[in-house]
């Protein structure tokens, strides 16, 4: 188990579209700052980028939690909304539920959660239908491409 | 090629003076999906596209890209060229539709991403 050396936790409101990506680019900085190489530092805000989005998107309201070790870096995206009715249906790319609303603003195109998926080492998804979603992605420290 | 020659090439207005044009640009990645922009882009890329709002700086930001063409004459509002100017995006527009700038810069030798 290797030690934590940082974890923050952001609350994100639903539908708040002007502030959406915010926190992504905040751990963006936080990354590139520590000197996390950039192969790395990529995968993990993308996957974090792409999870506060379908928060914003879809929930009402949520939280990332993001931690770094010196292996790894954990996020942990937690919401109150609808829940996700077909997970693997939600997986296959191309798929969406978006509306015109999330269309016009460049996302729901169906490519969010296989990005997700490439760019994580591990992802995992719990989701109650009207309840909420939960993610939790590893995504390693190490070399990667 | 470099940003600013792009730029004469396409026609673009700069909307972020200031930003380094100097940049050296060897693909391009287009799409009004910002989802498909973080699929592809790897990073440094020339990224293309028709969506004017904030998460298009966003997904620059959050993509690695080197610098942001709008297409299609489409303006984006100061507040969303203040983020890209505290992100050291360059922003450049051009009237040209999206088709047109890609056939103009494959036959300049630059290259998509996939």
């Amino acid at each position: 188990m290797s030690a934590e050396l940082m974890r923050e936790r952001y609350e994100i409101q639903g539908g708040n579209f002007d502030t959406a990506g915010e926190i992504s680019g905040e751990i963006k900085i936080i990354l590139r700052d520590l000197g996390i190489d950039a192969a790395s530092l990529r995968r993990v805000v993308v996957v974090a980028f792409e999870a506060e989005m379908n928060l914003v998107m879809y929930a009402r309201r949520g939280t990332l939690t993001f931690i770094l070790t010196d292996e790894e870096v954990n996020l942990e995206i937690l919401d109150e909304g609808p829940g996700i009715p077909d997970l693997e249906l939600a997986f296959q790319e191309g798929y969406t539920t978006a509306t015109d609303e999330m269309r016009e603003l460049g996302f729901g195109f169906g490519m969010g959660l296989p990005n997700m998926k490439r760019n994580s080492d591990e992802l995992k998804i719990e989701t109650e239908v009207g309840k909420g979603t939960s993610v939790f992605a590893r995504i390693r420290l190490d070399a990667h491409e | 090629m470099k940003l600013h020659d792009i730029g004469d090439i396409l026609q673009c207005e700069v909307l972020t003076e200031g930003d380094d044009l100097a940049v050296d640009v060897q693909y391009v990645v287009a799409s009004d999906g910002m989802s498909e922009i973080l699929a592809f882009a790897k990073s440094k890329e020339l990224m293309i596209t028709g969506l004017t709002n904030v998460q298009a700086i966003r997904t620059a930001d959050i993509a690695g890209v080197s610098a942001v063409i709008f297409c299609r004459g489409k303006r984006p509002d100061a507040r969303v060229i203040e983020v890209a100017k505290k992100k050291r995006i360059p922003v450049l527009v051009t009237k040209m539709v999206m088709f047109d700038i890609c056939a103009i810069l494959y036959n300049k030798g630059l290259k998509g991403v996939s």
